[in-house]
């Protein structure tokens, strides 16, 4: 539970409805129905191919689900059905933020750069759609300096104060995979969906993500997270899906999803008898 | 091989044998092309002849040029390369020159004071020259290459029928001017939003794709818009073009039209002579090229063109931060269209003549090449290179000394190609993001430290 939100009675921030994708001939998804619920670490699990990303495809817009509903609800009550907005509408309007499995930063642009991009539909209101920005109105330097000091904010939680004025294409991968956190936050998401965001990382930097994401939704934005490290998905999540073939096979706490069967003959293919032996493992893998 | 070319024996044979090489291939490379030369004879018969002793020099140029680098131009400079990695000097220092540092206060004031310093130093009839072929021209360049610029180098969309737009300002103006006699200064900004409503009317089907397809979308619109000039004969008078195109004035106070009471030399009274109006010119193309860096330099820093170039990194991700894609990629394209507009018409004045000659595909493509040479997005390195391009070019009229060189039947203009070419090839070889590689940032916390060119990306339409 995330300390701060007390009694209040969680709701559901996102709802996924029966939902399909089909690519040729090729069921990617069917019939996959999930919830997450405001103020929690969602994970979304499974073994290679089964359409993890491609739920988190259909979810950010990426792609058009064949069929179902995809349901935000924001703090203010408002709901978006997700499949019917285009890709930069739903982080526009509906607040979710993505990163990606293989990173995708403006290597180009410098650290304090990228955040600012993130931060490119609040600085366009503020600037008048350019036009008040070019004759220098005060009210568009008041927000260039909130944003700054917004991505300042940022830049010290992701621990990349140092590198800011560095392209982020120089940036070690570690810092790279926190600097896309970094960055998807600055669109003030209420929602942010996270693709293997451990991938590749060393122990000691998979411990630090997990203080990241913990004081993210500490802050009160929710997670949505696809993750292969269960030194990452048993530590921080509130809740867990697993995926299988495209089709959800367990679903509860990090606790319950460990114990099914399932689960476990999912991962590991493996005999009824061995279960157990496979137990021991995962409960020393947890240490 | 760091060896020292007189402990490696094996070098010199090396060397030998290289050069013999590179003789040999220069030899069958250059047999028909300067080898054997065709003319026509006095019946207007086709016959060839031999010219043996140029393709000798070709062939001994290659060979012994061959020689020479690896026997002994190569090793020399491996041996200082390992002197100095020896020494463990880094040649790392951020020190610039004073000359560096100050180097475009000097550009803006050299020129200022341009037309003034040619009518000093050759008198009214020969700073024509170098007030319109090489000032004029050079500038109209770095404006259209600028505006380019905001469409490639900024949001990395390859647009191969830029001229197109230009033509949209140029007839624009012509046309508006002639029919119902507007003046310039009405029509400059005209100009200059017509073409940015063709941008968008353009973009707006086209910037679905990308790259490749783009490119090619482009350059067939760029054609179209040239083939309507030529066939819409009753409005454009074809390839006949439009004459007779009214001047542009001093905002209506002194004109430059020679029989008008308000002639600028009379009002002064100076002798009559046309320098004045080009000298104007000079001015009014000058302030056209410092207002397009500005709004260039401005919108960079702005949400806009940070989103401009965050799409030239990666398209993908400004997705998924909440960027309208077609929205921004419409702005880059209309705000590029609009400067090759306002150059448009400030060419249609300064011509007095604009016909679809005009348009054609090269112009485009040497506007592209200028971009890219100059270094795609950078304003200082883009005027650069076209001061070189289209400066090397006016040069080479000039170079008629070469006649007594290669003889008088030699052109040197119609080597421009050539050397453009070659030039584009020396500097991606040795330059390969253009004269000026890297990124200025547009936001930084502590230091602004430029970004090296390896990390920014070309985009992919």
């Amino acid at each position: 539970m995330a300390p701060g939100t007390t009694a209040m009675v969680k709701d559901t921030i996102l709802k996924v409805d029966h939902l399909s994708m089909k690519f040729g001939g090729l069921m990617a998804i069917n019939d996959l129905s999930l919830e997450a619920k405001r103020g929690e670490i969602t994970a979304l699990i499974g073994p290679n191919g089964a359409g993890k990303t491609t739920v988190f495809n259909c979810i950010t817009g990426f792609y058009k689900p064949t069929m179902g509903m995809i349901t935000l609800k924001r703090k203010t009550g408002k709901e978006f059905l997700l499949e019917r907005l285009k890709d930069f509408e739903i982080t526009k309007h509906a607040g979710v933020a993505r990163t990606f499995q293989n990173i995708r930063l403006f290597s180009g642009l410098t650290v304090l750069e990228n955040l600012l991009v993130a931060q490119h539909n609040a600085l366009m209101r503020a600037s008048g759609y350019t036009i008040l920005g070019l004759l220098g109105s005060p009210a568009y330097k008041r927000a260039v300096e909130a944003s700054i000091e917004k991505a300042t904010y940022w830049l010290e939680k992701a621990d990349l104060i140092d590198r800011a004025d560095d392209p982020a294409g120089d940036l070690p991968y570690g810092a790279q995979r926190r600097l896309e956190i970094a960055r998807a936050m600055c669109t003030g998401p209420e929602l942010l969906c996270l693709d293997e965001p451990a991938a590749g990382l060393n122990p000691k930097e998979s411990l630090t993500l997990n203080t990241l994401l913990r004081s993210i939704r500490d802050e009160g934005t929710s997670l949505l997270l696809i993750e292969h490290d269960m030194s990452v998905v048993m530590e921080i999540s509130d809740h867990v899906v697993v995926l299988e073939y495209g089709q959800k096979i367990s679903d509860g706490t990090p606790d319950h999803v460990k114990n099914d069967p399932k689960v476990i003959a999912a991962y590991l293919g493996v005999e009824d008898e061995e279960l157990e032996q496979i137990e021991e493992q995962l409960e020393g893998g947890k240490v | 091989m760091a060896n020292p070319i007189e402990t490696n024996p094996g070098g010199m044979a090396k060397a030998v044998r290289e050069g013999v090489f590179a003789g040999i291939i220069a030899f069958f490379m250059f047999l028909l092309y300067v080898g054997i030369e065709t003319y026509q004879d006095i019946n207007n018969a086709l016959v060839w002849r031999t010219r043996w002793e140029l393709l000798a020099v070709f062939v001994a140029v290659a060979a012994i040029g061959r020689f020479l680098t690896v026997g002994f131009i190569k090793p020399h400079i491996d041996r200082r390369k390992l002197n100095k990695a020896k020494s463990g000097v880094l040649e790392i220092s951020d020190k610039k020159s004073f000359f560096h540092r100050h180097f475009l206060k000097f550009a803006l004031v050299f020129l200022l004071v341009y037309p003034f310093l040619s009518l000093l130093i050759v008198g009214k009839q020969g700073s024509l020259k170098y007030v319109d072929n090489f000032g004029i021209q050079i500038l109209i360049y770095v404006m259209l290459a600028w505006g380019l610029n905001i469409v490639v180098g900024l949001a990395g969309l390859l647009d191969l029928g830029y001229v197109a737009f230009y033509a949209v300002g140029a007839y624009s103006y012509a046309l508006l001017s002639s029919y119902f006699g507007l003046s310039f200064w009405v029509l400059l900004p005209l100009s200059g939003i017509f073409a940015a409503l063709w941008g968008i009317m353009l973009g707006f089907p086209v910037l679905r794709l990308r790259g490749d397809y783009l490119a090619i979308v482009t350059l067939a619109f760029g054609e179209i818009i040239r083939l309507v000039l030529i066939n819409w004969t009753v409005v454009t008078k074809g390839t006949f073009g439009i004459a007779g195109i009214a001047k542009a004035s001093v905002f209506g106070i002194w004109s430059f039209d020679v029989g008008a009471p308000n002639n600028f030399a009379k009002v002064f009274g100076l002798a009559s002579s046309s320098v004045y109006y080009k000298i104007f010119l000079f001015y009014v193309i000058l302030a056209l090229c410092l207002l397009t860096a500005y709004v260039t330099i401005r919108l960079r820093r702005m949400p806009i063109g940070r989103a401009w170039e965050a799409l030239r990194e990666d398209e993908i991700a400004c997705r998924s931060l909440g960027i309208n894609t077609v929205a921004t990629k419409l702005t880059a394209f209309a705000t590029g269209a609009m400067f090759g507009g306002f150059a448009g018409s400030f060419f249609a004045a300064r011509q007095g003549f604009v016909s679809p000659e005009s348009f054609v595909f090269l112009e485009s493509a040497v506007i592209l090449a200028i971009v890219v040479l100059g270094g795609m997005g950078s304003l200082t390195g883009i005027a650069i290179a076209a001061v070189v391009m289209v400066g090397g070019t006016e040069v080479l009229r000039e170079m008629s000394f070469l006649k007594l060189v290669f003889g008088p039947d030699f052109t040197p203009e119609l080597y421009r190609m050539l050397l453009f070419g070659l030039a584009m090839i020396i500097v991606m070889l040795f330059k390969p993001r253009g004269f000026v590689g890297s990124r200025e940032p547009t936001a930084f916390l502590k230091e602004r430290r430029a970004v090296s060119g390896s990390f920014t990306k070309e985009g992919h339409g």
